[in-house]
């Protein structure tokens, strides 16, 4: 490889190529990251849009807005993309555009991979959502629980469209786990020793192990329901001697680590900005990734406390309520580090700052009702009601999202070399605060009086069309500080790229260089010297602005795409019910994994 | 490395902590004291609003003094749970329990809650001082003091939690245990059956088989013995009981006893399908007199045809009739006692003697029968009813039928 890596010139690396087929072949993590930022926006947009049509139906009791079976599939593709095709890949935008920067990389390990990933999950998402376009969207939730997916019950094709979108957008995940992992363990730079790594580095690392391991689970899974429902298995089937418990087991044995894959990557990002802006380092570094590594794998332990009401026995109920009150503990440590942090600081509420702080003030009111309903004689009452809606939108709206958009302020001027604007950043964090308190704090008592989830309407005699009203008008003042963010990205995109290499003082290696940065990153690989390389005198060895030398960076290919492609055409072939598309798909992966394996990588 | 962290021996000193929770043995009065603590305490300092009193509660009413006006959004939110947990127009409230079972975690939840509102408090408390206190001001210079980390304050965070936790653990696994008894002997068995989208409850001790009302006596344990026809369904009467799912080659078990007569609403918590939030019941507590004369009346055979109306007797014949295509028959999937014997659909035997039909969303009327019979997809979404297309003659003669099957 060397020899066409010195083909390179330096200079000339600094712009990188441009026009739409240098985006489509790309490998350039920091491309791939604004690929996946702005696609997975996309998707956090429609998803949304549905939040919005739920909480229109829902504005008063018995609403005609949507029908049954419409709202079915909403709320149904509300969680499906919020959680697979919004929440994950904007958190791994951030894996992308910021990990191999903090670690003084120039690229991850295996950057066409990398790329597959990313077209895997543009496929998947479309496949998902094309069912839109036959009536035929899923309805059967986001966890699916058999035997109501069963083709008996489910005979469209809902759910087949749910299970082969969910099989394609699990490989994007699970090669991004491998590749990011790899990347973490073996590309750092001189000196950045495990400790001396950022923490948001820290909870990428621990997030893409728990993608590694849980996503096997799930797979297993949807391949059973999928040979229920195409081969006439009976995996699923009570009546043939089969468990509808073992999709729960198996879906929630993925599915709460997945709460953790969604929450890590912010708690990261929350890590990072609060000593930036408080201007002190982070309060118990060691004890705040430990804290993440404990979540890591306590989140293993508790899958059963979302199947209290299936009736497990008293011995199991304890067992698994014990274990999730445990982890508050690890959490709490977390959120004490994060005022101990800003204690004593010199705070600057800059934007970021803002989403930050707001992170965890509502992550807090999430993590104590998540107490609530650790406690599996009081989750009888709560599980399955808008009270369990309230707590995981705290944590996973109210903490999460708040959590990403701080990286998008963040590092928006890294990424783009432009600062977004800090007035309509602060408008955009006081309506998002107001309206997800408006939306979210009255479901915990629509839920205690008594409303389930996942209802297409309620009676008026429930008493509760006011609450719900105002959960409504809090949903409609979220969608309208996404619109100020929308707004905000379009003004400043017309302002100059004036941002410096370091606009907020941050202590971290991403900062040391340009913004945006040269295609290469580091013009030298950096030698890193402290956990705070730009805060520290003699932090961080010298990057000069031109590299001495010419830079491999890696080249683009075309071939991450057409394999990705051929993943989209086995699940084409597959809900037609046509063999030979299905053949013909598994030809261009094979073919295309063989033209890539012996592709010369040139830049 | 002046980056250094502390926490060396810290796993150690985790150790250590874990052992302690283990030894650490607290009964339930501690907690309760503690709740009754907090009850004082946000008494004392709740700011009394109209809200409270619009509710018609006896809610004692309290001046704010100028020193607790700190705590006035904190206390709004605490009233606000207070008045809807106290009273109010909410038939479906978890936190108004009206049996042994709904009590118990009613209360459990209750102490939860208070701590909850405890480090609620608390933790947002030193938040918003920190964010206020340390913000950056004009003229300061220099860096703050660069601080690390501190492993007494580490420790202290870590077994605080820990201990708080253990108030809500042990009451919790206490409550799972004492809610986890085999029925007593005279207790009423009913067997609840979930079916899409509607309950059935059979009565082996009666021999009774009914839907869409389950009858049952105050003060007399009863135990559900629970399954489902079909899809996974979940059983809620919020002021009776918990959830417990109804699920196809499994039996679950609830045992609960009511304290008070009257109607409690329940509906179908676990996603069944496209009509999942149509499966709808109601729970009738009797007095004790009342459930017997309720089983006398349900045990008595319907009245034979010739007794019945020139109109009715044109409904038993609409009833009856083998329509096309045969699934089409409402004798198909509904037993009528001494007439048909379907299975699929609610036993009608004694339906005129409910309030309601169609799964608990129409009221057993003339209006509500007919808005059913002639159009039951209308009603109810992805109804596995058909619509018969039954003649104007059909229906009326149906409706006079069913509602003389009391």
């Amino acid at each position: 490889m060397a020899t066409t890596a010195a083909q390179h010139a330096p200079l000339a690396a600094v712009a990188g190529p441009t026009g739409l087929w240098s985006w489509i072949t790309t490998t350039d993590h920091k491309r791939i990251g604004i690929l996946y930022g702005v696609t997975a926006f996309a998707f956090f947009l429609i998803g949304g849009l549905e939040a919005l049509l739920l909480r229109a139906q829902l504005a008063t009791p018995n609403g005609r807005l949507l029908d049954a079976d419409t709202y079915n599939q909403m709320f149904t593709m509300h969680g499906t993309t919020m959680v697979f095709l919004a929440f994950m890949p904007l958190a791994a935008a951030f894996f992308n555009f910021v990990v191999p920067l903090q670690i003084g990389a120039r690229d991850v390990a295996f950057p066409r991979l990398n790329a597959f990933s990313y077209w895997v999950f543009l496929f998947g998402g479309l496949f998902m959502n094309a069912s839109f376009l036959f009536g035929a969207a899923p309805d059967g939730g986001w966890f699916g629980y058999v035997n109501l997916t069963s083709k008996q019950y489910s005979p469209g094709l809902n759910i087949d469209f749910w299970v082969l979108g969910l099989a394609i957008l699990g490989t994007a995940s699970l090669v991004a786990a491998v590749n990011f992992i790899v990347t973490i363990i073996n590309m750092r730079a001189p000196g950045m020793r495990l400790m001396r790594m950022p923490v948001f580095t820290w909870m990428t690392l621990v997030t893409q192990f728990l993608v590694l391991t849980a996503f096997p689970v799930i797979t297993v899974g949807l391949v059973f329901l999928m040979f229920d429902r195409f081969f006439g298995t009976n995996f699923y089937n009570a009546v043939a001697g089969g468990d509808l418990l073992l999709w729960q087991h198996l879906f929630w044995l993925f599915g709460h680590p997945e709460v953790y894959i969604l929450i890590l990557p912010a708690m990261g990002i929350v890590s990072e900005v609060l000593p930036t802006f408080s201007r002190k380092p982070l309060f118990g570094y060691a004890v705040v990734v430990y804290s993440g590594v404990l979540i890591g794998f306590m989140g293993w332990g508790v899958w059963a406390h979302h199947m209290f009401s299936v009736g497990l026995g008293p011995i199991a109920d304890s067992v698994f309520g014990a274990a999730t009150m445990l982890i508050a503990i690890p959490t709490g440590v977390k959120i004490f580090n994060w005022i101990g942090t800003m204690w004593g600081g010199r705070i600057d509420l800059k934007t970021p700052m803002l989403f930050a702080i707001g992170f965890v003030a509502m992550f807090i009111i999430g993590g104590l009702s998540g107490i609530m309903h650790a406690s599996p004689p009081t989750d009888l009452q709560q599980t399955d009601t808008y009270f369990v809606v309230a707590h995981f939108h705290y944590v996973l709206f109210g903490g999460g999202i708040m959590g990403l958009f701080a990286g998008m302020y963040y590092w928006w001027p890294k990424a783009f070399g432009r600062l977004l604007d800090e007035g309509l950043g602060r408008w955009h964090w006081i309506l998002i605060v107001i309206g997800l308190n408006l939306s979210f704090f009255p479901m915990h008592f629509i839920g205690l009086l008594g409303m389930p989830r996942r209802v297409y309407n309620y009676d008026p005699e429930l008493g509760l069309g006011f609450l719900n009203m105002m959960s409504t008008v809090g949903a409609f003042i979220i969608g309208a500080s996404t619109l100020v963010f929308v707004y905000n990205i379009w003004v400043t995109a017309k302002r100059a790229r004036s941002a410096s290499a370091n606009p907020w003082n941050a202590p971290t290696l991403e900062w040391s260089i340009s913004s945006p940065p040269p295609v290469y990153n580091f013009s030298v690989l950096p030698e890193v010297r402290s956990r705070l390389p730009l805060w520290r005198e003699d932090g961080l060895s010298r990057i000069p602005d031109v590299p001495p030398e010419p830079v491999h960076v890696p080249g683009g290919s075309y071939w991450p795409i057409v394999a990705a492609f051929g993943q989209l055409v086995i699940a084409v072939g597959a809900i037609a019910r046509v063999l030979p598309i299905v053949l013909a798909g598994v030809a261009v992966l094979v073919i295309s994994i063989y033209f890539w394996a012996f592709e010369p990588f040139e830049v | 490395m002046h980056d250094d962290v502390e926490g060396s021996g810290l796993s150690a000193v985790l150790t250590w902590i874990t052992h302690a929770i283990e030894t650490l043995t607290i009964g339930r009065d501690f907690a309760t004291m503690c709740r009754g603590w907090a009850v004082q305490f946000s008494s004392r300092t709740l700011l009394t609003t109209p809200l409270l009193h619009a509710n018609g509660c006896a809610m004692p009413s309290f001046r704010l003094t100028p020193r607790h006006v700190w705590a006035r959004p904190v206390m709004l939110v605490v009233a606000l749970a207070l008045s809807v947990a106290g009273c109010g127009p909410y038939p479906q409230s978890t936190l108004h329990p009206r049996s042994d079972l709904g009590t118990e975690l009613s209360d459990l939840y209750m102490q939860i809650f208070w701590w909850a509102v405890l480090v609620f408090i608390i933790v947002e408390s030193l938040l918003v001082y920190a964010v206020i206190r340390f913000r950056a001001r004009p003229g300061q210079e220099g860096e703050p003091k660069q601080i690390y980390g501190h492993t007494a304050l580490e420790i202290a965070w870590t077994v605080a939690p820990a201990v708080i936790l253990v108030f809500i653990a042990v009451p919790s696994v206490q409550s799972i245990f004492r809610t986890s008894q085999p029925p007593p002997a005279d207790a009423l068995e009913v067997e609840v059956i979930g079916h899409q989208w509607w309950w059935e409850f059979r009565y082996p001790e009666y021999n009774l088989v009914t839907a869409g009302e389950m009858h049952i006596p105050v003060g007399r344990p009863v135990s559900l013995v629970m399954t489902s026809a079909d899809v996974i369904h979940s059983f809620w009467v919020p002021r009776l009981a918990g959830k417990r799912d109804v699920i196809l080659g499994r039996t679950n078990r609830l045992l609960f006893t009511a304290d008070s007569a009257g109607v409690y609403l329940g509906q179908c918590a676990e996603y069944c399908g496209t009509s999942h939030g149509n499966m709808r019941f109601r729970t009738i507590v009797d007095a004790p007199a009342d459930f017997d004369a309720w089983v006398q009346q349900q045990q008595t055979a319907p009245p034979p045809a010739d007794s019945l109306t020139e109109i009715e007797r044109r409904g038993v014949e609409a009833f009856t009739s083998v329509r096309t295509p045969a699934s089409n028959s409402c004798i198909a999937c509904h037993a009528i006692e001494g007439v048909s014997f379907g299975v699929l659909g609610p036993n009608l035997s004694h339906v005129g003697g409910r309030t309601t039909i169609a799964g608990g969303i129409l009221p057993n009327t003339t209006d509500g029968l007919r808005r059913w019979l002639t159009d039951p997809a209308g009603e109810k979404p992805g109804s596995l009813m058909p619509n018969v297309d039954l003649s104007d003659a059909e229906t009326d003669g149906l409706i006079a039928y069913l509602q003389s099957l009391r």
